[in-house]
């Protein structure tokens, strides 16, 4: 690993800031001059239908249709989903499965376009005035626009700017911190698209009808302050520009809302509940282009990084563009990498295969060489504490993790499993290079699963149960009827004989009868 | 590429073994200076100590069938060897030093379960075992004279290795063992403060005393280093140093004949290895801010009652004692931890404004 500067074990602001997080060495300066440039057009193009949290997107595209640049190809399913639009022209080659952007590589249902360069504009949607524009139309215009969250967490945006319907909501806070380290797209977005930005973020304002809006961004990013604070007006809204600490995580939006509110939002509820909403900055760049110009979010910014890329990078790259395109433009590899990374070094996902896209919440490529990655040697736990000073919502890492080792996962859930961020500040700072955060995924994995088995297994019984009282009761009426038509049989019969008798006077001969029949 | 492992891809330049080393860094100056000052025999000892620990430790992993490498070379075993010798009588015989490394690898950290293990400080334990088992050894003082006025090499390895008993001991202690001895004798502190050292060589470290135990000053700059390069937290030092100095205070305040002014209580060497190295070991430490000032608290008590109590040398005793307060149960966590959880997110939901059901 490489020496930081002893200046990164002085933290005099740290006092002032959030609890726990780190200081991790930003290698910020790799791509923070790079310009945003536009990637040329790839070969081929994959659009995963599920680039959002919510149910995935349903195509609407066969195999062979040509599509036009920005036409709908999907659309969203149900109230938390996302449209996803063509972002070129050509044609579509397949509708099927495809390695997803994910860990896992798993295959998902991906849309394949083939460019044929053109790059021609279908029909735009409608524009929309803010200024004069109902909130609802906004937020309808934004979810035409197949707009999600992009600093990663890809909730759907219009989902939040609705929710002025059931909170009562008084402030939005336009994340700018971005703390994961590499990353430079939202710090260059801020400083050459400012103008754009403060647009976008007044038009949210508006959506939202908050009474205050807070553009906060961490204290290492000294331009895009001053970009910002140039363009800090917008709709009739005055934003303030709050310079935030240094520190990962900065940029989780519980944190943020601590910092600048100072309010802390409750274990498992939302920052809605205090009346704060909090959005990305690439979203409100997205946001002003959706409304003022009616263009569908098909591109983002990326950055290229690490040590491992030969020409690092900050790209304006179509959704859907396959990693190695990215890659190759960018110089390729100085060495085999250690690991690539979509997103940042401390969240991001690691992928085997870089032939998986761009999606709509990839904030950047990373080539990490092995000198830039942990060590793979751990060493028994020696309760050192710095996982605990590290936790930033108060955790105690070293004891869920032997609470998870020992088996204990009700137990490790007791003592905050569920609050856990997985922003991974203990295993980062974890001089035993424990895999800390790995095991508390793996036990919230774990836990969920057991308890949708457990529902299973209750919904079986009582499915189960209920099938029985049903074949009983079926099994009871019908017994019920026997006896009832035997009864009925019995007093047909008696009614039978009665007549019989009443038509037959000699009652002797019937009861001879009867004898003989009795051996 | 590797197989893909999960996140975080960066880590901290922290290790086990860059820590261990760190703190043997901060004990350098401490160390260095006793060794200068009582010489040849304690130069000799001094290593004895924490070539035996080490030799120990690889032992004990080949015994329990652990991976040396790693564990040989993370640098606790040469850590709690070091800070047994720093203990020790500077002019104590070899095997005093093996036997405190030997208590203090074998018995109580590797029979504990290795690294990360143990109930009490390694070399605490080996202390306190020997201050008990050996009072003669273990309270044989010599007057700090150099090491070019002291003993030979070859007079220095006759006293280490063949137990010459050719020296001047000097029959006082370290300053406070003189002090509770004087008052058990019937002396009041009026009498008693005039016939110790100076404040100055008191803060240096020109006094009788344990080898690496004698200088206030460079072991309160080690302490320092350990804050900087942020191995440990102020909160533990400031506990146990703000409850000694109160107890004392009070107490010299109310009765001014029978009890040291704090002044004394801080430039003890014994009272900084204490209160920057001893007590915030690691593993026998609570980790939660709450726990360690719990902890603190309960150190700085012991160290100044126990002395009351007329048993030797309190802080090594004491360290170990307090310790056990907090011992870690099966699952770790220290008594002291369990009751000062720290504050998590409230676990209520707040009130949904406007009426609003999600």
């Amino acid at each position: 690993m490489r020496l930081p500067s002893i200046a990164t074990l002085f933290h005099p602001l740290q006092s002032f800031s959030i609890r726990g997080g780190i200081h991790p060495e930003t290698h910020k300066h790799l791509t923070s001059e790079c310009e945003i440039e536009t990637m040329p057009m790839p070969a081929l193009i994959r659009l995963p239908l599920q680039q959002h949290i919510g149910a995935e997107a349903e195509p609407i595209v066969k195999r062979d249709d040509l599509v036009l640049k920005g036409q709908l190809i999907a659309k969203a399913r149900g109230p938390l989903s996302a449209n996803i639009h063509a972002p070129t022209s050509g044609r579509v080659i397949a509708v099927g499965h495809f390695v997803a952007p994910h860990a896992s590589g798993l295959p998902v249902p991906t849309i394949t376009i083939r460019p044929d360069g053109e790059d021609k504009w279908g029909p735009h949607l409608p524009r929309l005035r803010p200024e004069n524009a109902a909130p609802e139309e906004i937020a309808a215009q934004v979810a035409a626009a197949g707009i999600v969250g992009m600093g990663g967490a890809t909730f759907p945006s219009a989902v939040k700017l609705n929710l002025r319907a059931k909170y009562d909501l008084t402030t939005l806070i336009i994340n700018g911190a971005e703390c994961e380290p590499y990353l430079t797209c939202d710090d260059r977005l801020m400083r050459e698209r400012a103008e754009e930005i403060a647009d976008g973020i007044g038009i949210m304002a508006r959506a939202l009808g908050v009474k205050q809006v807070f553009v906060a961004i961490e204290s290492n990013k000294p331009q895009a302050i001053e970009a910002m604070t140039r363009y800090n007006r917008a709709l009739g809204y005055t934003f303030k520009i709050h310079v935030v600490p240094t520190q990962y995580p900065m940029g989780s939006e519980k944190h943020l809302v601590k910092m600048i509110t100072g309010q802390e939002t409750p274990a498992r509820a939302l920052t809605a509940d205090l009346g704060v909403v909090v959005h990305n900055i690439a979203t409100a760049h997205a946001v002003h282009l959706a409304v003022r110009y009616g263009e569908p979010l098909i591109a983002r910014t990326v950055t290229v990084s690490g040590h491992g890329i030969r020409r690092p990078a900050n790209l304006r790259v179509l959704i859907g563009t396959p990693v190695s395109e990215i890659i190759a433009h960018c110089g390729g590899f100085t060495e085999e990498p250690d690991r690539l990374l979509l997103g940042g070094p401390m969240m991001g996902m690691p992928i085997q295969n870089p032939r998986v896209p761009v999606v709509k919440g990839t904030n950047g490529i990373l080539a990490l060489t092995a000198a830039e990655t942990p060590e793979a040697k751990t060493m028994p736990c020696i309760r050192c504490g710095r996982c605990v000073q590290g936790c930033p919502v108060g955790l105690t890492p070293f004891e869920l993790n032997a609470r998870i080792h020992a088996g204990d996962l009700e137990g490790a859930a007791k003592v905050g499993l569920m609050d856990c961020l997985a922003c991974g500040c203990c295993s980062y700072n974890c001089p035993a290079n424990l895999p800390l955060v790995q095991s508390f995924q793996f036990a919230k994995g774990k836990l969920s699963e057991r308890q949708s088995r457990k529902h299973q297994q209750e919904e079986t019984k009582r499915l189960a149960a209920a099938r029985k009282a049903r074949e009983e009761a079926i099994a009871e009426a019908k017994k019920q009827m026997m006896l009832k038509r035997k009864a009925e049989m019995a007093a047909k019969k008696k009614a039978e004989e009665a007549a019989a008798a009443a038509a037959m006077p000699p009652p002797a001969t019937a009861t001879a009868i009867q004898g003989e029949a009795t051996p | 590429m590797h197989m893909p492992v999960a996140g975080p891809h960066t880590h901290t330049l922290f290790t086990v073994s860059r820590t261990m080393l760190t703190v043997v860094a901060a004990l350098t100056p401490a160390t260095l200076f006793g060794l200068w000052e009582f010489g040849w025999p304690a130069i000799f000892l001094f290593l004895t100590t924490v070539v035996s620990a080490w030799v120990f430790e690889v032992a004990c992993l080949k015994i329990a069938d652990k991976p040396i490498r790693p564990f040989a070379t993370d640098g606790s075993a040469i850590l709690s060897g070091w800070l047994v010798a720093m203990t020790l009588p500077p002019y104590a015989p070899w095997w005093v030093g093996v036997i405190g490394s030997f208590i203090a690898i074998v018995i109580a950290k590797h029979l504990f379960g290795g690294l990360g293990q143990n109930l009490f400080n390694p070399a605490m334990v080996a202390r306190a075992m020997l201050v008990v088992a050996l009072p003669v050894q273990m309270t044989t003082w010599i007057a700090p004279v150099g090491l070019l006025e002291g003993p030979s090499f070859l007079h220095g390895l006759s006293i280490t290795f063949l137990g010459s008993q050719e020296f001047d001991a000097v029959s006082s202690a370290s300053t406070l063992s003189h002090i509770k001895s004087q008052i058990s004798a019937g002396a009041t502190m009026g009498e008693i403060l005039p016939t110790l050292a100076d404040l100055e060589s008191r803060l240096l470290g020109f006094v009788p005393g344990s080898l690496g135990e004698t200088s206030t000053v460079l072991l309160a700059l080690g302490g320092l280093l350990l804050l900087v390069t942020r191995i440990i937290t102020p909160t533990i030092p400031l506990a146990v140093l703000g409850t000694l100095v109160t107890l004392s205070a009070i107490c010299s305040f109310l009765a001014p004949d029978r009890f040291a002014p704090p002044i004394l209580h801080l430039t003890s060497g014994s009272t900084m290895l204490c209160a920057f190295f001893i007590a915030t070991d690691y593993v026998t430490s609570p980790v939660t801010t709450a726990g360690k000032w719990v902890y603190g608290i309960g150190i700085g008590t012991l160290v100044f009652v126990i002395p009351l109590r007329r048993l030797p040398r309190g802080r090594g005793l004491c360290g170990a004692l307090d310790e056990l307060g907090h011992a870690p149960d099966r699952n770790l966590h220290p008594a002291a931890d369990l009751r000062t959880v720290p504050h998590r997110q409230a676990a209520c939901a707040a009130k949904p404004a406007k009426g609003a059901q999600k």
